[in-house]
């Protein structure tokens, strides 16, 4: 079969386009509206297996590249190309979209507008991954925000409060979306100055001619800086922007509240895909811009790392809220992909620089599984009972035994049972950290115990133990839609634990070249 | 006795055509009854406009200012542009008189009108002190007459007695300095007192002293402070269409002789940097004090008169430069300060008839009542700030850039804050036409067809003189070159 | 003899509002269309301006001259170049949208559209002009229709006061001008108004540095400086819609490009000079702006502010006297521009029916004008500087200069981002979403057709700019090789 020769753009945009077609749509018809976007969706994903099966992963460098002028003046062009680090992503984004937007089918409020952004959400997280170019990576980055914004703001959970400064009381979704807004942004911020310097300094933003071109640009001065100078700043302003979308803690803060008042979509593609954003700016622009200041500062990272490690897993172990559990169990677990770039940061060429990256993008991917999974059935659970308080579910296995067994399924995958994705991505985090970076490492154990600690404990709560009388008659079991939706990230989340070469392979490829 | 040259036939054909006109009109009044007195009006302003176009024809002069009439009278471009002004000045505030009941059926005040005008043509063209004066006196007498023409009103009275008072008075300064100048240089033909006075006859501080007492009399008929006082009072009583005659052709007498008498009078190296500074001084205190006055009137004959004092401080500001940019500048503005300030005491006039006031705030709501009428109050009151495309941006901007170009960029800046000023008010008067409503807004103001047809062919002027400015500024230049 | 199609622009605004009127002012319907029709023929005229001008020769293009007062070097002589046509294209559109928007004026619309027209001839002709005196000429033709429009028409509390203190400060500000004007022109010997031949005028340094204050100030005043920005809010809030949408769309505008016409490139080792205090007023107006924009709670009086803010990031673009901040610095002008016609259409919408402006008094509008806050949400994304719309496209080039002269500034600066994202999405969260209050239940319907042509032209724009930035930035960056070009010999 003749692949097209923009196939990258085809993925990119085909999202929007089916967000305008979905905007034209008539208003009433909210079913149309659903299968439109569902079965739209779907094409994304498809064409992101095509791309799949033809990836060369023996090739070095970007495939299927596609150069279009863009912003000639400034040196910035539409650049897009894959590398294997990439293809995953895109095919986790790919792959999440179409679940999520089949679990929004609950929506029953403005769902045209809904779907709009969701679509467009799909398009600014693709960019980030495929974009080749600086200013267009930081055009799609910023792209991502508003949908999200709206997509909490408006479709979050309708409950609860908060009090903000002046003593007035918000909803919690506005607050969880403002904060969310306002933290990505100001780290943004950061991030557009240092590209633009970025700019200034080697005239173009063009991603591969500036991995090239970085090593020879220690000379001289910019505006009356050195340019060792101006290289730190820009390496802190990309790293603190990364660390508050991953999040690294301590910038983690807008997270609890922002995974927590989202709609159950948009909680699945914030974790899912959202978080590794930042990841994936450590690993493609934070090492191969700046191998030197992050080789110098990578025990700080890992410091970091190790702290949201513990205090993650000891923030979920403490929550009642299950939504907010598994929200803090995402900072938990970007912690062990912070701590492989770490690693990889500290010894770039070595084996063990090698295996900590194949475990970050694995648990990159892996992660996207199981917390997309996880925060979709809090929220199957959420649609029946309207409540996340953990005390109140208990010994519900007996009333709805098929989801009982898909979320202990689910949860083992979080936890990282051997035999399921999980372990494997650790594993090899573990592994290549732990000769590079001995303490943290160890001190990143007792994260993990804690993290068996939760899980357990939030299967405990809500399927074992007495059945809560008031659940009797007034639960129904997982349906066929649900399920449609949580197997095929069961299916993944399986395979890889069992057989990983078919992914691992790709990213080993992809990684061994770029910073074996 | 030499004989009667044809070209000093022409070069007086604007007088010439006005007695003929005076005695027509006297004698159709005498021969015509009452039903038929109204034609007067039409019968000056047609004739003043035939004259006109004779005048245009027939009479204009050469590049050189040439002495006609025994050196009485001098043949040039500056006497010609403003013998035209003043001729049109007149047909227009003939067509504003017309249907004011006590002024428009009366032949004498045409006559008087015509006398008048008579007077300032012999103004602009006098070269000599004897028939300076007597052309002064020939235009002021029958003004005091026309200022007091309301018999019955006390405040037309009154104002007609002031301006008598003061005119009179000022006169008699003024003529004692002429009979200084002759005195010590032995002539009465001023291009001779020039030469005298180069030749060292006239001492500097005598020089000095009959400029003083001349710019007493002058200072007058331009209404520059200090010598204003008059004018807010008499432009009040007396009745709109003098008042606006008053305060545009009588002061742009005033400018002409003004010019004519410094420049060649008092056109010595040595004295000029004097008069300069003097003149600077009252330009700079009109503008001031006629800004600053006019921001508290309520009555708009009297804004106008403040206004007209700022207007005369702000002419004075390119007479007291001392150029021939200068001169063509104050020129042009005096062309198109007549038309503006005709402009707006027309409609000033044409409101009056209506409503029997002058107050600004009975004009509310004049937007409403009758939107041309507004429109040409918009575009006469928008043409003394200084706003393009009219007349008096251009105006300003010449007289400006005169100041500039001289090195009195502190002139030009007070001129500028001026304008600011002047700006303020003349926004309040439109805002009170535009915006402010009342009670009689649904009653129509009817204009007839005599102030339709004068109010028309102003506003076209003002407009004219504010995008098509280059025949006029050359008339200006044409003008002030015959002073050098 | 090529069409003078610039002269016709220029010209078709004020005769078309002298045909206007001449009509009876009872027959309202005729006067609109007769509106509409001279200005959607403006705005096709101004279009064809801007795609037909030959990028690759450069220059000022379209040029034609007249003898106007020879004798004092004063010539009707018009052109653009690549900052000035798209500055023309944006009155055109701003003009034909406007018209649309206030279809529905009752009280006199004759005068309304005569006025707004006489307003429009003015800003086409300083955005053409080549001769110093017809820039002036039509900057003041420019600014006296402002105080009838807003005094009239506009918003009874504090109408008078605004429209007075507008008019003076714009006055005051061009008759600065002026003089320096007056000073340039008489200093340079050459006798002539004409701007290409003063650009070759060599004045002396001191010459330049005296006079670049006040001619640029002067002209700067208009585009809402700080400190010399205080008519600005007053004057939007009190204007009628359109009025403001010209105002804040064009207008300032206006001054901005003015002050770079005469003053950076007539006046430019004065500008050199003076730069260093020039950007920091900016950076003031940027940060300042964004500030009190964020604490207001007149709906309006918060765009207001925040045109202070982003012409603030004009000004500091031509502050940089660099190619890529002037480059940001043109782009911002239309991109600005447009979306602050779009802003003040959609207040204009909202208080039209809720009758207060009052934020806390608003919410839910979406539900009942959803075309409108989706114009408005892409409104806000320009404002924020949202990558995909027009106003990243400006804004980044804008740091990128401001950068190569004073990092500390663009850090600065860039704080005003921030603000700008927060007050930008209260007021969308506020006035947009949520439940329409008690009092306004029944109150609120949907816009009318007119109203929304106006607004999808208008977001079509700042999205398509923001995808496809080459339809315009390549005409801009010639626009500021003309510029440079004068600035680099010194």
């Amino acid at each position: 079969m003749d692949i097209p020769n923009n196939l990258l753009s085809l993925i990119l945009f085909t999202p929007t386009v089916l967000g305008l077609l979905i905007l034209i749509l008539p208003k009433d018809e909210i079913n149309l509206t659903r299968w439109v976007a569902f079965l739209g969706s779907l094409i994304p994903f498809a064409l992101s297996l095509v791309l799949w099966f033809n990836f060369n992963p023996n090739l070095p460098g970007f495939q299927f590249q596609e150069q279009y002028v863009w912003y000639g003046a400034i040196n910035s062009s539409y650049h897009v190309g894959v590398d294997g680090i990439s293809l995953t992503m895109v095919l986790l984004t790919t792959l999440l979209t179409p679940l999520a937007i089949l679990a929004s089918y609950t929506i029953k409020d403005r769902v045209k507008a809904y779907m709009f952004f969701f679509l467009a959400l799909e398009t600014g997280m693709l960019g980030v991954f495929l974009s080749l170019d600086l200013l267009l990576f930081f055009v799609f980055w910023e792209i991502g925000l508003v949908p999200m914004y709206f997509l909490i703001n408006q479709w979050g959970s309708e409950k609860g409060e908060r009090e903000i400064w002046g003593g007035r009381k918000v909803q919690a979704r506005t607050y969880a979306s403002f904060k969310f807004m306002i933290y990505t942004m100001a780290g943004s911020l950061g991030l557009l100055l240092a590209i633009q310097m970025i700019g200034l300094l080697a005239n173009t933003f063009d991603m591969p001619i500036l991995f090239e071109r970085i090593g020879t640009l220690e000379e001289g001065t910019l505006m009356g800086f050195p340019v060792s100078t101006v290289k730190a700043v820009a390496f802190w302003a990309f790293v603190i922007a990364f660390a508050i979308k991953v999040p690294v803690w301590p910038f983690h803060t807008w997270l609890p509240d922002a995974h927590t008042e989202a709609p159950t979509a948009g909680s699945m593609i914030l974790a899912g895909v959202l978080l590794k954003l930042g990841a994936y700016g450590f690993l493609r622009l934070v090492l191969p811009l700046y191998p030197t200041e992050a080789r110098y500062y990578a025990g700080v990272l890992a410091f970091l790392a190790t702290m949201a490690i513990i205090f993650g897993a000891l923030a979920s172990w403490g929550q009642t809220d299950f939504k907010r559990l598994v929200a803090y169990s995402s900072v938990n677990h970007m912690g062990f992909v912070v701590l492989g770039v770490a690693a990889a940061a500290f010894a770039t060429g070595t084996q063990n620089a090698v295996l900590a990256l194949n475990g970050a993008v694995l648990q990159m991917f892996n992660h996207g599984l199981s917390a997309a999974g996880m925060f979709f059935l809090v929220g199957v659970i959420y649609e029946r009972t309207h409540t996340r308080d953990l005390n109140e579910y208990g010994g519900l296995f007996r009333l709805i035994p098929v989801y009982g067994g898909i979320l202990i399924f689910t949860s083992m995958g979080s936890l990282g049972i051997p035999g399921l994705g999980g372990f494997i991505s650790e594993f090899l985090v573990v592994r290549g950290s732990w000769p590079i970076f001995t303490l943290f490492t160890a001190l990143s154990m007792i994260g993990l115990f804690f993290t068996g600690a939760y899980i357990l404990k939030s299967i405990k709560q809500v399927l074992h133990g007495p059945l809560n009388e008031h659940w009797i008659g007034h639960l129904s079991e997982i349906n066929a839609r649900e399920v449609f939706i949580i197997t095929p990230l069961m299916v993944l989340m399986l395979v890889i634990g069992i057989w990983p070469t078919w992914i691992l392979g790709v990213i080993n490829r992809a990684v061994s070249m770029l910073f074996g | 006795m030499s004989s009667i040259d044809p070209s000093m036939i022409l070069a007086i054909l604007p007088e010439i055509g006005i007695v003929l006109l005076a005695l027509i009109v006297l004698g159709y009044d005498l021969a015509v009854g009452e039903d038929r007195k109204r034609a007067l009006g039409w019968l000056t302003a047609g004739g003043l406009a035939v004259i006109f176009i004779l005048a245009l024809a027939l009479g204009q002069p050469g590049t050189t200012s040439v002495p006609v009439w025994g050196g009485m009278l001098r043949w040039d471009w500056l006497g010609f542009t403003f013998s035209l002004l003043f001729i049109f000045g007149a047909a227009v505030t003939s067509l504003f008189a017309m249907e004011v009941k006590q002024l428009g059926r009366r032949g004498e005040f045409y006559l008087l009108l015509l006398i008048a005008t008579l007077g300032m043509t012999l103004m602009a063209s006098s070269a000599d002190l004897i028939m300076l004066f007597l052309a002064i006196e020939t235009t002021s007498i029958p003004l005091y007459i026309l200022a007091g023409f309301y018999k019955t009103d006390n405040k037309s009275t009154e104002s007609g007695f002031k301006y008598l008072l003061f005119g009179a008075m000022t006169s008699a300064v003024m003529l004692y300095g002429f009979s200084l100048l002759y005195g010590f240089t032995g002539t009465t033909d001023l291009y001779q007192i020039t030469e005298a006075a180069q030749n060292g006859e006239l001492p500097l501080t005598l020089a000095l002293g009959t400029l003083i007492l001349v710019l007493v009399g002058f200072g007058f008929k331009v209404s520059a402070v200090p010598f204003h006082f008059w004018a807010p009072d008499v432009y009040e009583g007396a009745p709109t269409p003098v008042a606006g005659f008053l305060s545009t052709a009588s002061k742009a007498a005033g400018f002409a002789v003004l010019m004519r008498f410094l420049l060649v009078v008092y056109g010595g190296a040595d004295i000029i940097p004097y008069w300069v500074i003097v003149i600077a001084a009252l330009s700079v205190f009109s503008m001031t004090l006629g800004n600053a006055l006019a921001l508290a009137q309520k009555n708009i004959k009297r804004l106008l008169a403040y206004s007209s004092i700022a207007h005369a401080g702000y002419a004075l500001i390119g007479v007291a430069v001392f150029s021939t940019f200068g001169i063509a500048a104050v020129v042009f503005y005096l062309i198109a300060y007549v038309v503006t300030n005709l402009a707006a005491f027309g409609v000033v006039a044409t409101f009056w008839r209506t409503s029997g006031s002058d107050e600004i705030a009975d004009y509310a709501a004049l937007s409403r009542r009758a939107p041309g009428l507004a429109l040409a109050m918009m575009v006469a009151f928008l043409s003394l700030a200084g706003m393009p495309p009219l007349g008096g941006f251009v105006a300003k901007v010449f007289v400006f850039a005169a100041a500039v170009k001289a090195n009195f960029v502190w002139l030009a800046v007070i001129g500028v804050l001026n304008s600011i000023v002047g700006l303020y008010y003349y926004l309040i008067v439109l805002k009170v036409v535009y915006l402010y409503r009342s009670e009689d807004e649904d009653k129509p103001v009817p204009i007839t067809r005599p102030y339709a047809l004068a109010l028309t062919v102003l506003v076209i002027g003002i407009i004219l003189l504010g995008t098509l400015f280059a025949p006029w500024f050359d008339w200006a230049s044409s003008a002030a070159a015959a002073l050098f | 003899m090529a069409f003078p199609i610039l002269s016709v622009i220029v010209f078709t605004p004020i005769i078309a509002g002298m045909l206007i009127l001449l009509i009876p002012g009872e027959r309202k319907t005729e006067i609109r269309v007769t509106a509409l029709a001279a200005a959607f023929f403006a705005m096709i005229l101004s279009l064809w301006v801007y795609f037909s001008y030959d990028i690759a020769a450069g220059g000022y293009q379209f040029v034609e001259k007249y003898n106007w007062l020879p004798q004092l070097g004063i010539s009707f002589h018009v052109g653009v170049d690549g900052m000035s046509a798209p500055l023309v294209l944006l009155t055109g559109i701003v003009m034909f949208t406007g018209v649309l928007i206030s279809w529905g004026i009752d009280d006199r619309p004759r005068e309304f559209f005569a006025f707004l027209f006489i307003l429009a001839s003015g800003v086409f002709g300083v955005f053409c002009a080549l001769d110093l005196f017809g820039l002036l000429f039509f900057y003041e033709i420019a600014v006296f229709p402002m105080y009838l429009l807003i005094s009239i028409w506009g918003w009874k509390v504090t109408r008078e006061y605004a429209a007075m203190k507008l008019t003076l400060y714009l006055f005051i500000g061009s008759v600065i001008s002026l003089v320096g004007i007056l000073a340039m022109y008489f200093s340079s010997g050459l006798n002539t108004f004409d701007m290409l031949a003063l650009e070759n005028a060599n004045f002396s340094p001191e010459f330049q540095r005296f006079w670049f204050p006040f001619v640029f100030l002067g002209f700067a005043v208009l585009g809402g400086i700080f400190p010399f920005h205080n008519w600005s809010p007053d004057g939007h809030v009190a204007a009628p819609t359109a009025v403001s949408m010209f105002h804040a769309g064009v207008l300032m505008k206006l001054g901005a490009f003015a002050a770079l016409r005469v003053g950076i490139m007539l006046l430019p080792e004065g500008a050199q000079f003076h730069m260093p205090w020039v950007i920091l007023l900016a950076l003031v107006n940027v940060v300042y702006g964004a500030y009190i924009a964020m604490v207001q709670t007149d709906f309006k009086y918060v765009i207001g502010f925040s045109s202070v803010s982003h012409m603030g990031l004009v000004m500091m673009g031509f502050a940089t006297l660099n190619r890529e901040g002037m480059m940001g610095a043109g782009i911002q002008m239309f991109s600005h521009g447009i979306m602050t016609a779009l802003f003040f259409a959609v207040v204009g919408m909202v208080y039209d029916q809720a009758h207060t402006r009052e934020i806390p008094k608003l919410a839910g509008f979406s539900k009942f004008m959803p075309l409108v806050t989706a114009a408005f949400l892409v409104g806000g994304l320009v404002s924020m500087g949202m990558p995909a719309f027009s106003g990243f496209i400006a804004e980044f080039p804008i740091f990128l200069g401001v950068w190569q002269e004073q990092p500390w500034i663009a850090i600065l600066a860039s704080i005003s981002i921030v603000i700008t994202a927060s007050y930008i999405i209260r007021i969308i969260s506020k006035v947009f979403f949520g439940q329409l209050p008690e009092e306004l239940h029944g109150h609120i319907h949907d816009v009318t057709v007119l109203d929304k042509v106006a607004l999808g032209v208008l977001s079509v724009i700042l999205i398509v700019i923001g995808v496809y930035p080459t339809i315009m930035v390549p005409l801009v960056e010639s626009g500021v090789n003309n510029v440079l070009r004068l600035l680099g010999g010194a």
